[in-house]
């Protein structure tokens, strides 16, 4: 599979990829497209039903073809539940280039929107960084609560004004850069575990307090914690958004950042990046200047709450509150496209003694999440309509931060 | 397709409720059947069955195709669209109408999800017992339309065995009530019967009245292991001479246990030659008596091991082992076909020979596994549709084992049905007066020939 000299992302795939799906529908049922729709093309084998159209030449890469393509939460529930082993995260990054290398969805203002999002913003922390901070003071003067109060915000497009409501909170300070441990552990003769963190995009500005007890944990287990300057979004956003280039410029800048050689785990809290960041490997095959330290890094790539399972993680001392209740958020990217899945069990073994509240439906909150609260309208138009069983649970507020981290701190 | 009658639909069930546009058919093309493909002329998704009347009038009048279709997993390319057609699509008519406890029954429209109703029938002590393989998404009519099967045959058979009612229409539009609640009922030719695997050739179902039993108390499930098939086999035979008719006798030969184990990891012995699956069901002291009795025979009958499932969990892991067979076997090859042979259960391991001395004989790689209780056999071939040559070797292996299991009294298919797939072996099982009946059935029912045609025969 060869990226940069492409033709055509599909064809150039290799063939067994595509072939492997049998259509036997198993991922059916454990689609949120398909379970709001019921109709095939909205269904992983539909869509790979599709992709391999477009690779047999039966069919150009067309706006329906888009939509479908982009309609897709990429939750991978499918990949879970697929019995044949069909790579479809691969798959759809790859249909998803295609859309966007014969412009199939392009116009101006999605043209403008993918500029500023992929190539302006996400691009660059310092320049999201500016963002946030402006977004910050935005919060803190006071002037977002007038927005809402005084009704200005019915002067906004439509689209604008369902997303501002979502629009998060920006913390006052962001992940520490360029930090690293003083701490080492005394009581240790062996050479401590040295940990990288990745602090994210969006996290580093609005769950940057999530980063700092990463950060706090991975210490107090013994690790000595670097959290490399220089480091950058992990580029899922732009590999999920057929964007290859991008992503895997992003991820060079992060492999120049991180030293994976010295490092024994790159530690990531979000399960989306942690996802794509096990690809690193497969994203710069063509690349013999990055690709041996790619390979390593998809190795040393670990989730926190992996890791602190992995590494046998100290139960904290502290009393905790009796009325306090413990739950665990297995996020999609992390059962289906991590293929992470003891931490749940581990930890409801080692925190027995807690009060424990199991979220309904573990597998596919989040994709419960997107059907609220996505751009695309035709989630939304499903979803007013009623006709998804996967709407959100009722439940504590706090359970629903993206993170994984949120429900690991201990 | 005629625009007319496009028109017409749209007008009748709204535009959002027929798909025409080439993305979309393309992935209606194909159902669980491997390489069959074929592009139909329109999707609908009726709502009810008086729409579903008035698109079987408008069709027969137009003399348009009609192709049933639920989730589409179907293994012999029964609800494969024919080109030009209308696939009928029912998995929008997915309300459960009523659980009757009173009666045991359930009413049910034909898109519900097999596994829903049996969630249904749960918080009232019952349970739906036919439960074939696809049975988290496949539909309830499609499981009436092809009789399915599943892993709990041998003791509580097959859906036939639990369909008391249906509405169906028939090809001209009418629409035919057939069956009652009623455990008896000889009132005139048992219609229903004939609706039951017609696989969408005679009429469309529309609403199904289902049996319900009560939810066995306690279940035992147990893992024995064998260095010879042919062990296995004279286990089975050994627990039914005994009196004792376990839920589920499963097995898996030594290819799929490999498949399974590197797909499920579930802990299966990878040097063995076949592995049986047994569960018992029903009151606890007789599942415990049982459950001693089976594990006792299995030793005594050569079993290398005997491994008793501890707890529920432990039981239902080893049960999706079973259940994944299929899958877990494609992963080894880009294309598998799975068949369905069946033979009385006392040639089992005579059939068993045959086929791995077929798949010699034309160096095909075959992994078995099945019902062992009630003789339905899964050859399922690894191959690659590309390779032109190994799918004629294929063919032919195929054919000789459908042949084989004729002539030991057994049938071309057990559970899936004929479709296509095995359109040219089904006067092997009919004989020349069956297929006769067979076709004046068809000619009565649907004259003009729109209900899913060219399939079965």
């Amino acid at each position: 599979m060869s990226h940069s000299v492409s033709e055509n992302f599909l064809k150039d795939l290799d063939y067994s990829v595509v072939q492997q799906c049998m259509h036997c529908g198993m991922c059916l049922p454990t689609c949120p497209t398909y379970d709001a729709t019921k109709r095939e093309s909205a269904s992983p084998r539909g869509r790979i039903a599709l992709m391999r159209a477009v690779a047999d030449g039966k069919l150009e890469a067309t706006k329906a073809f888009g939509d479908e393509m982009y309609f897709c939460l990429g939750c991978l529930a499918c990949e879970t539940a697929c019995p044949a082993g069909v790579d479809y995260a691969n798959l759809f990054e790859m249909a998803r280039a295609e859309t966007e290398r014969v412009g199939a969805l392009a116009n101006p203002k999605r043209n403008l929107i993918r500029k500023f999002l992929l190539r302006w913003l996400f691009f660059s922390r310092a320049r999201l960084r500016l963002v946030g901070r402006l977004l910050w003071i935005y919060q803190k003067l006071g002037l977002q609560t007038f927005v809402r109060k005084s009704g200005l915000m019915r002067l906004a497009p439509k689209q604008l004004r369902e997303l501002e409501p979502l629009s998060p909170t920006v913390c006052n300070h962001f992940t520490p850069l360029g930090y690293h441990s003083e701490f080492r552990n005394p009581q240790s003769a062996i050479r401590n575990r040295r940990v990288g963190v990745l602090a994210g995009c969006v996290a580093d500005l609005t769950f940057s307090d999530v980063n700092m007890d990463t950060i706090f944990v991975l210490e107090q287990n013994g690790c000595e914690v670097f959290v490399p300057a220089g480091q950058e979004c992990c580029g899922s956003l732009h590999g999920h958004n057929g964007e290859w280039e991008m992503a895997k410029a992003l991820a060079r800048k992060n492999l120049d950042a991180f030293d994976v050689h010295v490092l024994d785990a790159i530690i990531i809290n979000a399960a989306g990046c942690g996802s794509h960041m096990r690809h690193y490997d497969r994203l710069l095959e063509d690349d013999p200047a990055y690709l041996e330290r790619a390979k390593l890094w998809s190795e040393k790539v670990r989730d926190i709450s992996e890791y602190l399972v992995e590494i046998g993680f100290r139960k904290p001392a502290g009393k905790m509150n009796s009325k306090t209740r413990l739950t665990y958020h297995e996020a999609c990217h992390l059962v289906h496209g991590q293929k992470s899945r003891s931490s749940r069990g581990h930890c409801s073994q080692r925190f027995r003694d807690m009060r424990w509240w199991n979220c309904p439906r573990q597998r596919g909150v989040v994709a419960a999440r997107e059907f609220t609260t996505s751009p695309n309208p035709r989630w939304r138009r499903n979803c007013r309509r009623g006709k998804s069983s996967t709407s959100p649970p009722p439940g504590p507020s706090w359970w629903r931060r993206p993170t994984p981290a949120a429900s690991s701190r201990s | 397709m005629n625009a007319n009658i496009l028109t017409e639909l749209s007008r009748l069930l709204g535009a959002d409720r027929v798909l025409t546009q080439r993305e979309d058919l393309l992935t209606y093309a194909f159902d669980g059947t491997p390489i069959l493909n074929e592009i139909p002329g329109c999707v609908v998704f009726p709502d009810s069955t008086e729409q579903i009347s008035t698109i079987l009038k408008l069709a027969n009048e137009q003399r348009v195709p009609v192709v049933t279709r639920g989730s589409g997993t179907g293994l012999s390319g029964g609800s494969l669209p024919v080109p030009g057609c209308i696939v009928l699509c029912t998995v929008k008519m997915d309300r459960i109408l009523n659980v009757d406890p009173a009666n045991l029954t359930a009413l049910v429209e034909p898109g519900v999800i097999t596994m829903k109703l049996d969630e249904a029938a749960q918080p009232h002590g019952l349970f739906y017992p036919p439960d074939p393989g696809s049975m988290k998404i496949s539909t309830l009519g499609g499981n009436v339309a092809n009789n399915s099967g599943g892993l709990r045959g041998l003791k509580y058979g097959v859906t036939r065995d639990y369909v008391m009612a249906l509405d169906v229409v028939l090809a001209n539009g009418d629409i035919l009530k057939t069956g009652t609640a009623c455990v008896k009922d000889v009132a005139g030719y048992y219609l229903k019967d004939i609706f039951i695997g017609s696989e969408g050739t005679l009429g469309v179902i529309t609403k199904i009245l289902l049996k319900l039993v009560p939810k066995p108390k306690a279940r035992k499930t147990m893992l024995a292991t064998y260095s010879t098939m042919q062990a296995a086999a004279e286990t089975v035979s050994a627990i039914i001479a005994q009196k004792i008719i376990p839920c589920t006798l499963e097995f898996l030969d030594r290819t799929t246990i490999r498949c399974v184990e590197d797909y499920a990891k579930i802990g299966l012995p990878l040097d063995v030659e076949a592995l049986l699956l047994m569960e018992t069901d029903g009151h606890p002291v007789v599942v415990e008596e049982e459950a001693a009795a089976m594990s006792r025979i299995a030793k005594e009958n050569g079993a290398v091991a005997v491994t008793v499932a501890r707890d529920n969990e432990e039981a239902t892991r080893l049960a999706s082992a079973r259940r994944s067979a299929f899958s877990a076997l494609a992963r080894v090859a880009p294309t598998t076909i799975l068949e369905d042979a069946t033979v009385p259960r006392s040639h089992l391991a005579e059939m068993i020979g045959f086929i791995q001395k077929t798949a010699e004989k034309y160096k095909v790689k075959i992994g078995t596994f099945g019902h062992m209780g009630d003789g339905n056999l899964h050859p399922t071939f690894l191959t690659d549709e590309r390779n032109t040559d190994e799918i004629h070797r294929v063919e032919q292996a195929f054919t000789e084992i459908f042949e084989k299991a004729v002539a030991l009294g057994g049938t071309i298919t057990g559970e899936h049905g004929v479709g296509l797939a095995k359109k040219k072996f089904l006067p092997l099982v009919t004989g020349p007066v069956g297929l006769g009946i067979h076709k004046q059935l068809k000619q009565m029912f649907d004259p003009n020939g729109i209900l899913n045609p060219g399939k079965m025969f």
